[in-house]
């Protein structure tokens, strides 16, 4: 995982919810590729076309809300988003997509502040957020140590083939 | 030390004496339920951990539920994939298309057994708390680790519990109590909390009105829903649960709880406005908004108390011309009970058109699709724009009466008027 990680921002509003960023209809599918065509379909039916590898989601509080579809956030990373950045996030959303080692990054205050199309930086070692468009920065919210772990080792799935043996016996 | 009920579950299956909130556990699993849409993701993430068995096959619940039966090759397929792994893993807990919703299956078929800690990777799995069981949604990652070792770890969550006083007026149920709920804290207003109910007006419902309350915990953001055991419950479970369980109650000095204060006897029914299941509205509000479809059923409200309240108010009258109403019983068990009291022949003769038991139009993956513009009035649970198909309908969430009473009119009726 690198430490700084630099992107283009596409933001968009509080409350963003599981059926927004993969409707139900797509749920059939599991494959990365086919979910990554439908990402954000909710929100803005193009998106997929627009999205470019290494772009940043930038969004307000309780982002990933309602369902527990797993297929949600393997759609935005399949899509090549290379964090979400928000104000907060719902709780199963937030689980999901550390187990499959995508970043997320808790800041305060970024919705209101954070333009789409801005550059922004995002310095794990420092624990800051710069937009670098309007020079502003944010202090962002580590992950638990448990769950850095996780996401450092690539996701649980290779978490658990690391340390089966461990888990098995706690 | 004092804790909590969720707080005194989770120390339970993490082998520990005592936990508190903030604390991370690695807590055994009780019951792990997966269903056809979820179930093929978690099951290729198990297979890429490269372990040959799960942990205990008598321990997994899989079920068929939101495309069923099948609609479509892949969901064909989906089923095949997932019939395979029941018969490899010898899982003796299959439930294929024709049992019905999982969060209405597993009670009926004594899975949920209170004290214990259930997942499903489904996000209403926290229904199950209104049998005093600790039940959550997870993500099939998660899953895949639970079939793999059957433990997951969890952050202990706090609890906010919900006092809920006074009498339900005629026509106000249990729906109308926590959608009210969910407008005041809000979509996120109980995030990462364990959501107890309690109070006289809990005491006094049904299993069948406390699972409404327990299921609408997640749209507050909440990691389960809770109610304590009592006679009721303990009624439900005769029959179903024949081995020893224990119950536990939350201690009022806890130190992670907080009381909120529900006062519900001036309530009116509730309606959720689209497209957040917070933007809640007394139905006077929206009163007279013209519907395309009603949808009576789901994991929320397609229990037997919702088919006779919609019924009684439905017999001898017609659903509107301009409407089409789906019945759909959560379950086989359901739908047995209402065709045998004769709720099923005043569904038929009023128009309404009754489905088999899966989640229908809630999913907006199988039945009773909406079109660009039109209106859906639902008992499910989710108002989200696109939820029941098309990104430019919209969805209102009401009670069972409120349904029934819209459908004859064919816009959204106070069924107190």
């Amino acid at each position: 995982m690198d430490n700084i990680i630099k992107g283009k921002v596409w933001k968009f509003e509080d409350d963003v919810d599981t059926d927004a960023i993969l409707p139900g209809r797509y749920l059939v599918l599991t494959g990365e590729k086919e979910l990554a065509a439908c990402v954000m379909e909710g929100c803005d039916p193009n998106f997929s076309e627009k999205v470019k590898k290494g772009d940043i989601i930038v969004a307000g509080k309780n982002f990933g809300c309602g369902s527990s579809r797993e297929h949600a956030p393997i759609a935005i990373k399949g899509a090549g988003i290379s964090a979400v950045v928000a104000e907060s996030f719902a709780r199963i959303f937030y689980r999901n997509s550390v187990n499959i080692g995508l970043l997320l990054i808790e800041a305060k205050g970024i919705s209101k502040n954070i333009n789409e199309g801005d550059e922004i930086e995002i310095n794990m070692d420092e624990g800051v957020l710069k937009d670098l468009n309007n020079f502003q920065e944010f202090e962002i919210k580590p992950l638990p140590d448990f769950m850095m772990n996780i996401m450092e080792e690539g996701g649980l799935i290779s978490y658990m083939k690391n340390h089966l043996t461990e888990i098995k016996d706690e | 030390m004092s804790m909590t009920m969720a707080e005194k579950i989770l120390a339970r299956a993490a082998g520990l004496d005592e936990t508190e909130a903030g604390n991370i556990v690695m807590a055994n699993i009780d019951v792990a339920m997966t269903h056809d849409l979820t179930g093929p993701l978690s099951v290729e993430s198990f297979q890429k951990i490269g372990v040959d068995h799960v942990w205990d096959p008598e321990k997994i619940v899989v079920l068929f539920d939101h495309q069923v039966p099948a609609d479509s090759l892949e969901a064909a397929q989906n089923h095949i994939f997932m019939r395979e792994f029941v018969k490899n893993q010898k899982i003796t807990n299959f439930y294929d298309v024709r049992e019905g919703v999982c969060h209405q299956v597993l009670p009926e078929k004594g899975h949920v057994v209170p004290g214990e800690v259930i997942v499903g990777s489904d996000s209403h799995t926290c229904t199950h708390g209104a049998l005093g069981a600790f039940a959550t949604g997870i993500g099939s990652t998660d899953m895949a680790m639970v079939f793999a070792t059957g433990k997951l770890w969890f952050k202990v969550p706090e609890t906010i519990k919900f006092d809920i006083e006074g009498k339900l007026a005629k026509h106000v149920y249990s729906k109308d109590v926590v959608l009210n709920i969910i407008g005041q804290i809000g979509a996120d207003g109980a995030n990462y909390q364990a959501c107890e109910f309690g109070g006289e007006t809990t005491r006094n419902m049904s299993v069948s009105d406390r699972m409404a309350l327990c299921n609408m915990a997640i749209e507050m953001g909440g990691k389960t829903g809770l109610v304590e055991v009592d006679e009721k419950t303990i009624n439900y479970l005769k029959g179903r649960v024949n081995h020893h369980y224990e119950s536990f109650v939350t201690d009022e000095d806890a130190k992670s709880l907080t009381t909120m204060f529900v006062d519900i006897n001036d309530l009116e029914p509730q309606i959720a406005c689209p497209h957040n299941v917070d933007n809640v509205k007394p139905v006077g509000e929206v009163e007279g908004t013209p519907i395309n479809q009603i949808f009576l059923g789901s994991c929320t409200n397609g229990r037997l108390d919702d088919l006779k309240v919609a019924a009684k108010i439905l017999k001898g009258k017609q659903v509107s011309n301009n409407v089409r109403m789906l019945v759909i019983p959560a379950s086989r068990e359901i739908y047995s009970q209402a065709l045998e009291k004769g709720l099923m022949d005043i569904f038929v003769d009023s128009g309404a058109l009754v489905c088999n038991p899966c989640c229908g139009p809630c999913l907006g993956g199988h039945v009773g699709f909406l079109g660009p513009g039109e209106v859906s009035l639902s008992t499910s649970n989710r108002n989200f724009k696109g939820r029941q198909g098309s990104s430019e309908a919209e969805v209102y969430l009401s009670s069972a009466a409120v349904a029934a009473a819209s459908a004859i009119k064919g816009e959204i009726t106070d069924p107190r008027s």
